[in-house]
Order: C-alpha cells, then sequence, then structure tokens
C-alpha cells in the first residue's frame, strides 16, 4: 500500500470507520463507568486516518520489528486507541467493553505488555515523545524506515519533559519522528489558556527546530493531506491539528467536565444518536 | 598492596571495552559519572547524548529498549533515581524493559559537594519498584564483574556506584554471583555483618578488630540487594543470632530495611541498622561523614559489641 496516497473514496471509507470508533469509544467508556470520552473523541479523525490508512502496521505480527511505531502520550484518550487497535484486527472488538475491569487486557492508560498493538505504555503526561525519540534513534541506528507518530495533547504541552524531548528530536533532527498535538482547548479544569497558556504553539515548536504543519483534525482529508506533508518534511515535524473536545456528541463538545466521566444509560443513548447523525447532511 | 580505583570508573571503562563485542546503546546526560562520556569515541553510532534532561534521557531509553536494544545510560544517582523517579519507574519498570540504569556517586561520596549530590535514598526509591533488580559492587574487581554480567541481564537493573577510589577487597578470583550473597569472611558464630558496595572494607577490617578480641565475625557481601539473598539472611540469623547491617545509605529503605524485612518474617534475631540516620548529606571528607554517622570502622566495632551484648543468653 502506498501510505502517502489516498483518493475520495478512502476519505469517505476512512470517515464512516470513524463513526464506529466513536460509537465504541462511548459504549466501553459507558461499560466501564469511567474513563476519558473527551480527548477520545477529539483524536478520532487521526487515529482513524493512522491505523486504517497511514500507519505501515501487521495486526497479525504487532511486534513486527519495521513497523510503524504511534504513542499515545495523552494515554488517557486510550479508549480511542483500543477501539482502533479492535478493529484493525488486533484483538476482539468484544474485549472493548471490559476496559478498566480486573483482568482485562484494556488497562485504564495504556500498556504496551498487555495489549496488542500499543507500542509504548503512556498515560503520565508529557514522556510519550521522549519515547518516541528514543524509537526514533534506534531506527536510524539500525537502518529500518519505520516512522514514529506521538501523540500530545495540548494541555500536555504545559509538561516541561514534552519540550526536553522536543530539543533532543531537534538536535538529532529525527526526520522519521512525528508528534501530533491535539489542540482541542480544554483541560480537565477548563480552557487550556485560563489555566496555563501554551500559545504560541506553533512558534515554540519551530524554535527548537521542527516543521510545523497546521490542520483541522475533524475533516478527514485535511487530516491525511497533513500526514502527508509532515511525512515529506525530512525534518521532525510536528502536525497542530485543531480539534473540538468531545466532538460529535453535541453535550460533550467543548466542554471540560466530560474530559474524564462515564455517560449513563440516557445520555450513552443520545451520545450514540448524536454520532450517527452527525455529518448526514 | 592492591590496586585502588573507583568502582564508577572500573564499570564505565569494562563497559567500553565490552562495547566491542556486545550490541549495547549508552544515553548520556552531560556527566563525568563514570567515563560512559567517552563511548561516543568508540561507538559513535550507539551513543546518544540528552544534554542535561535526565526525564528525557529515561523515557527515551524506554522508546530505545521497546524497539529491541539493550540501553545503559548513566547519571548521578540523585538525578537517576530522583529527577528521572518516574520515568525509571512507569517507562522502566513498569513494561520491563531492558535499561540499566547506571547511578554514580551513591552515599556519602560526593567530594564535598553535599546534600544535593549525595544519594542516600536511591536504594530505598530504587527497591520499591516492581521488577526491578538492584546490584551494588563492593570494588573495582567487583565492578568490572558485574559490567561484564549486566551486558547479558535482561530487564531493569539499577547498579549503584561510588565515587572515590577504594582499594580492592578481592582479586582476581573473584566471580559476581547474581542474587547470592558472597561470603567475605567467616570467623564463626558470634554476629554477621551484611554490607553492600565499598563498605565491605570497613566490615572485613571491624571483623578482624573484633577477631582480635576473641569474638567470631561472618562477613557477607550483599552485593545483589534485590532480589535479596533471604536464605543468606535467614543462615546468618539462625547461625549467628544477630545480624549488624551496614550502608553507605539512609538506614530507612535500604539494604538495612531489606535484611529486617526478611530477618523479622522468618527468624527475628537482634539487628543493628549501621548507615546514615534521618538527616541529609553535607559537605565534608566521606571518612568525616561516616565517622559522624557512626558508620566508620571503629564505630563498627563498638556497635557491634552492644549488639552481640544484647543477644539473648
Amino acid at each position: 500500500m502506498n501510505h502517502n496516497y489516498f483518493t475520495s473514496q478512502d476519505v469517505a471509507r476512512l470517515e464512516s470507520q470513524a463513526k464506529v470508533l466513536r460509537e465504541d469509544i462511548l459504549t466501553m467508556i459507558h461499560a466501564a463507568g469511567a474513563g476519558h470520552p473527551g480527548g477520545s473523541l477529539s483524536a478520532v479523525e487521526m487515529v482513524t486516518a493512522l491505523y486504517f490508512h497511514v500507519l505501515n502496521i501487521d495486526p497479525q505480527n504487532p511486534q513486527w520489528p519495521d513497523r510503524d511505531r504511534f504513542i499515545l502520550s495523552k494515554g488517557h484518550a486510550c479508549p480511542v486507541l483500543y477501539a482502533a487497535l479492535a478493529r484493525r484486527g488486533y484483538f476482539d472488538p468484544a474485549l472493548l467493553t471490559t476496559l478498566r475491569q480486573y483482568g482485562s487486557i484494556l488497562q485504564g492508560h495504556p500498556d504496551m505488555k498487555r495489549t496488542p498493538g500499543v507500542d509504548m505504555t503512556s498515560g503520565s503526561l508529557g514522556n510519550g515523545l521522549a519515547a518516541g525519540v528514543g524509537m526514533a534513534l534506534s531506527g536510524r541506528l539500525h537502518h529500518q524506515d519505520y516512522m514514529t507518530y506521538v501523540l500530545i495533547g495540548d494541555g500536555e504541552l504545559q509538561e516541561g519533559m514534552v519540550w526536553e524531548a522536543a530539543m533532543a528530536a531537534g538536535h538529532h533532527d529525527l526526520k522519521n519522528l512525528i508528534a501530533i498535538v491535539d489542540c482541542n482547548g480544554v483541560q480537565i479544569n477548563g480552557w487550556v489558556n485560563d489555566i496555563m497558556t501554551v500559545e504560541p504553539i506553533a512558534d515554540k515548536w519551530r524554535a527548537f527546530g521542527w516543521k510545523v504543519v497546521g490542520c483541522d483534525g475533524h475533516d478527514m482529508k485535511d487530516v491525511m493531506t497533513a500526514l502527508h506533508t509532515a511525512r515529506s518534511m525530512r525534518h521532525p515535524a510536528v502536525i497542530l491539528m485543531r480539534t473540538v473536545k468531545g466532538k460529535g456528541v453535541s453535550f460533550m463538545e467543548d466542554e471540560s467536565k466530560w474530559h474524564g466521566a462515564a455517560p449513563d444509560e440516557e445520555e450513552l443513548a443520545q451520545a450514540i444518536h448524536d454520532v450517527q447523525t452527525w455529518g448526514v447532511i | 598492596m592492591a590496586k585502588t580505583l573507583a568502582t564508577r570508573i572500573a564499570f564505565g571503562k569494562e563497559l567500553i571495552r565490552l562495547g566491542a563485542d556486545h550490541d549495547f546503546v549508552v544515553c548520556n546526560a552531560d556527566t563525568k559519572a563514570c567515563g560512559l562520556q567517552d563511548f561516543g569515541k568508540y561507538y559513535p553510532e550507539r551513543t546518544f547524548s540528552f544534554g542535561i534532561a535526565e526525564q528525557d534521557m529515561t523515557t527515551a531509553a524506554a522508546g530505545l529498549a521497546a524497539c529491541g536494544n539493550k540501553v545503559f545510560l548513566s547519571t548521578f544517582a540523585v538525578f537517576a533515581t530522583m529527577r528521572a523517579c518516574e520515568q525509571v519507574r512507569t517507562f522502566v519498570c513498569y513494561p520491563k524493559l531492558n535499561v540499566t540504569v547506571i547511578g554514580t556517586h551513591g552515599g556519602l561520596q560526593v567530594g564535598s559537594d553535599g546534600a544535593t549530590h549525595a544519594a542516600i535514598e536511591d536504594v530505598a526509591i530504587m527497591r520499591s519498584f516492581p521488577n526491578m533488580t538492584i546490584v551494588e559492587p563492593a570494588d573495582a574487581v567487583a565492578a568490572v564483574a558485574v559490567a561484564r554480567w549486566a551486558v547479558t541481564y535482561e530487564g531493569p537493573l539499577y547498579i549503584r556506584l561510588h565515587r572515590n577510589p577504594v582499594p580492592d577487597v578481592y582479586d582476581e578470583s573473584y566471580s559476581f554471583s547474581f542474587g547470592k550473597a558472597r561470603c567475605a569472611a567467616n570467623y564463626g558464630r558470634d554476629l554477621t555483618i551484611i554490607s553492600s558496595g565499598i563498605l565491605l572494607r570497613k566490615a572485613l577490617e571491624a571483623a578482624a578488630l573484633l577477631r582480635e578480641r576473641g569474638l567470631a565475625i561472618r562477613v557477607l557481601d550483599m552485593a545483589t540487594i534485590k532480589p535479596l539473598d533471604k536464605e543468606a539472611v535467614i543462615a546468618a540469623a539462625k547461625e549467628t543470632g544477630a545480624i549488624l547491617t551496614l550502608e553507605d545509605h539512609t538506614v530507612m529503605g535500604g539494604l538495612g530495611s531489606a535484611v529486617a524485612e526478611t530477618v523479622v518474617q522468618h527468624c527475628p534475631v537482634p539487628m543493628e541498622l549501621v548507615g546514615i540516620p534521618d538527616v541529609f548529606g553535607e559537605s565534608g571528607d566521606a571518612e568525616e561523614l561516616y565517622k559522624a554517622h557512626r558508620m566508620d570502622t571503629d564505630s563498627i566495632v563498638e556497635r557491634s559489641l552492644a549488639l552481640i551484648g544484647r543477644k539473648g543468653n
């Protein structure tokens, strides 16, 4: 497969896949009675584009040494990753509703030793990019041509370690590393820039030696184009994707209270209805 | 006269030698910790500089290990275990990745740098992490042997090394036995001294002095602090009836605590924990500091005599 090339049919296929992931996210968080819907929903298009078109991966061989890597640095958004992995064939989608249960392969935050397809344990914010730096260095050392993608939250940019890793990626000129910032603007207690300003985000990344690409994180064609552009930069590249927290569910959009809360039965029904009818013109 | 070399330098030099035959990588954070800043002169592709950024280095080491590399990272023990504490816990120990953390300048041997640089809590912190293994060699001979073993070890590993040159205790016949206490002296059944790291020499000196007074001491070199050789500890408790532990580390949570946890559950006997009390390090010569904390040879003798006096019957 040419992972850069895509057609309008691909976009339509991915949009319809994204819808499935949204339903999965809501269903599994409801079943678990806990989890983080807001930041999972904002990243759906990107994760769908990666897992269902861009990433060079083999679900039958999750440890394939030459696979592309994906690190969900904002590990609390793991429902979107679990849904993608299940629907891509890494494990039975029936397991999604075991999220957060004792003995489940689906821990509350990603665990590389328990979940097939999870490339890096995460959940403690600020660490994913550094892990990505290590993976990109390894790829270069062993002359492998895989890419490493790291999805970071915009609130997560408040963690100083993100910038240690950004500095290292710039210093080592890791052209096989792509960071993606999910700029949904909301963190647990409100708007990101009320709690601790992270702007100007693009200038910060540029100052650390990165190429910056922007996109609308809910426009599949734009997301696919941004990934293609980032891959062709030949330098560490960051995609700043503008998103809406809780995207696709009317009562969750832009609401910090849905950062980490589970919908009840009634809310789930409304949410599923919203997801199914969203985008239908 | 035994040769004199710091464990950190012996370990680092051996690792550079081993680099020729073993395919590991090295991560540095701009310190002169154990000589590994020179690894890149010999193996430029397999060394990675992270600047003064220990957290980034540690999680990046985890990323390298997640791709199948054996990784050694080195910095001062204070930074490796405290600045990058959570990175070691969550990204090395939890996923059980093949990263060896080399912590140098353990204990009070930080020249006169003082409390900020004296790692007196590192063992306690590392010991509390599941999947972590801790090894602290007693001299340069042991450090070389540990380096040779470490390159073949798989999983999270913490190597604790000291700053100052110390006279060798061991000769070429030494071989490192992972997970096993080494009986460094066995004069009899009055008391066992269990030490880790370079304080072994003081333990042996104290045992010799006590022998002159007619007391028969067993000395165990507990180079592997975790997993602890419980059998050796229980045997020491049963056969000698009292245990004195000796560590260049706070007495809260380190070797002494590990030994006490075993003793109290399997064979309670009187114990004396010799180490740094509940205080920070400070500037000064290491020997002066040891004396101030009653960790010098004469104090070990005194404390041993008092401990033997506490034994039943």
